[in-house]
């Protein structure tokens, strides 16, 4: 079966230096969702504009369903629909407007542009506002029309570049929702995000992206397994008792201890054991932790166990814990 | 691993020139109805827009034009034909503000992913502001004629000279899509425009007669494209022999045309 999104060795340069893409490659099964995952300036947006025919790669091979983005590009363009980073929305005009402007432009005939549009100001619930300017609208619900932009077409492939950036959590929801039904209906999406609970709610695959390549890959399940760890949470009555509870948990573990606040997180390999020694050298300081718990990491743990950034690192606190006791990195 | 060959759109996408031609026309009407729908919701730019060459034309009919003699004829006959030129050219600006702001609201971006015809961005801006000119030139001519203005040459003639304005306002628009594509924004591209309009409105026959220029200057006045619009539009409005003048003023506007709008297209495809 032909992936729906194939993308191989792709590299992209600007400027003669600045490598946006460094040999980008993965593959993306139909009717399915592929997250693509990345702090800014990872290259997300720079792939998205290779699939989506505005950018040319340097080099590698891409292509939608089966045809070559960089050979056929306009024939290309009639399989996907974008929803880029901005809401790419015309201010001057209302919402159904809007719809028809972009299904005329993707031939659609009047009569069905009509309807089409009709139709997707329902399902995202601007019906009521349909005739309304766009100077009118809220973020959220001009990140709306964007997106139902992108659907006039009703295409097989659809790229959304930080969808949900900026919206309300209840927009949000109702994005998710939309995209699910998508996929059920066989449309194949690829999302860019910087929120893990966005992938990890939606995508069944997963590339992260960093300084242009991709470093880690699979199913979300995967990518915390491959963590190979569980992290321990334990809260304490205030900051110095915090620190008193890095300080003496520090050489029992592995991994750097991490206080949040009045919180400790630490990755740990095996965790009941791990516990049960960090709860008898606490008893043994007289301190009680007012919340302690065991959880499976989360994506936030993947992304900064990967990337090493999205939080503030001390840089030494990351790697030789034994010779700076006490460092720790806080958000 | 081996990688298979790509796959082949089937024959009926593929190019077919008439079929070409015909979504290149309907993707620039679309463009068009949707720029001109923007002139319409913002009526105070409308406004403001004509506002401006109004108050040329009480400027230089009444306050500059008594101290400029002019042989044969009244100045106000002599200023309306210039004053037609200098709006079309400073409307032009428009065009190239209005580019830059799509390209970076990210609109022009989403044509760009959009199965539309490559030229119908620039091609629909261009129209709507033909269409928008069209309205200025009706306007003006309403007030050339409440401020004295009177026609000596026959009413085909007048109308000739306004298709020759028309016609050179349309090359201009292209010529100023192209600094819209360059400028890095809406601001930047008006600033940009300026440098190139006062020369070419103002080292010309537009206001004043040549004949009172240093003698170098008269050589440029008389022969850049705005002037030899404007003396070709005052001919035709006031009656005279045109000879080749008329000739020069479609030459320059058709090689605007071939020379930038190319360019213009092209820069369209690669800016980002």
């Amino acid at each position: 079966m032909t992936e729906a999104i194939y993308v191989d060795g792709v590299t992209k340069t600007f400027g003669g230096d600045i490598r946006a893409l460094d040999g980008v490659s993965f593959s993306v099964e139909p009717a399915t969702v592929f997250g693509l995952l990345g702090p800014n300036g990872s290259g997300k947006t720079t792939l998205v504009r290779i699939l989506t025919t505005i950018l040319r790669q340097d080099s590698g091979i891409a292509r939608l369903l089966g045809y070559d983005v960089a050979t056929y590009p306009s024939y290309v363009r009639t399989l996907f629909g974008l929803a880029g980073q901005y809401a790419a929305v015309d201010e001057n005009l209302t919402g159904r407007e809007n719809l028809m402007m972009v299904s005329r432009l993707n031939h659609i005939d009047r009569t069905d542009a009509q309807l089409r549009s009709d139709e997707l100001l329902h399902q995202f619930a601007l019906f009521d506002a349909k005739d309304r300017p766009l100077k009118t609208y809220s973020g959220g619900m001009r990140r709306r029309l964007d997106v139902a932009a992108a659907l006039v077409a009703k295409p097989k492939v659809l790229f959304l570049d930080e969808p949900t950036t900026g919206l309300d959590p209840q927009s949000r929801n109702g994005l998710w929702e939309v995209i699910e039904e998508l996929v059920a209906g066989g449309t194949t999406v690829l999302l860019t995000t910087q929120y893990l609970e966005e992938a990890d709610r939606l995508a069944s695959n997963i590339a992260v992206l960093d300084h242009g390549q991709v470093i880690a890959q699979g199913t979300p399940r995967e990518l915390k397994a491959n963590l190979g760890a569980t992290v321990l949470e334990i809260g304490c009555i205030d900051l110095a008792t915090t620190a008193r509870v890095v300080e003496i948990l520090t050489p029992l573990s592995s991994h750097a201890p991490h206080q949040v606040a009045n919180s400790v997180e630490i990755t740990v390999d095996d965790g009941p054991r791990f516990a049960m020694n960090a709860l008898r050298l606490l008893d043994e300081e007289k301190i009680t932790p007012t919340t302690f718990s065991l959880r499976e990491p989360s994506l936030d743990d993947v992304f900064l166990a990967l990337t090493g950034r999205e939080a503030e690192v001390v840089p030494e606190a990351t790697d030789s814990k034994a010779k700076k006791k006490g460092r720790r990195r806080d958000r | 691993m081996t990688i298979e060959a790509s796959l082949v759109p089937p024959q009926s996408r593929r190019l077919s020139l008439a079929g070409d031609l015909k979504m290149m026309v309907g993707d620039a009407a679309t463009i068009t109805w949707r720029n001109l729908l923007g002139y319409i919701r913002i009526p105070e730019a409308a406004f403001f827009s004509s506002v401006q060459p109004i108050m040329f034309v009480l400027l230089f009919r009444y306050v500059f034009g008594g101290a400029i003699p002019i042989p044969g004829m009244t100045y106000v006959n002599y200023l309306i034909p210039g004053i037609f030129v200098q709006t079309v050219a400073f409307g032009a600006v428009g065009t190239s503000i209005g580019l830059a702001q799509d390209l970076h609201t990210g609109l022009v971006e989403r044509f760009r992913a959009l199965p539309m015809s490559r030229s119908a961005v620039l091609a629909g801006r261009t129209v709507a502001d033909l269409v928008r000119n069209v309205f200025v030139v009706l306007i003006i001519t309403g007030v050339g004629f409440a401020v004295g203005f009177r026609l000596h040459a026959s009413v085909l003639a007048f109308i000739a000279g306004l298709g020759v304005l028309l016609l050179f306002s349309y090359a201009l628009s292209w010529g100023f899509a192209l600094i819209g594509l360059l400028a890095p924004n809406a601001e930047t591209a008006q600033v940009m425009s300026f440098p190139i309009l006062f020369p070419l409105t103002f080292a010309s026959p537009a206001f004043v007669p040549v004949s009172s220029m240093p003698s170098w200057l008269q050589g440029f006045a008389n022969n850049q494209p705005v002037g030899v619009v404007v003396n070709t539009t005052r001919v035709l409005m006031n009656g005279g022999p045109v000879g080749s003048l008329a000739w020069k003023a479609v030459a320059w506007s058709f090689g605007i045309l071939i020379v930038l709008g190319p360019l213009a297209v092209r820069r369209y495809r690669r800016a980002s």
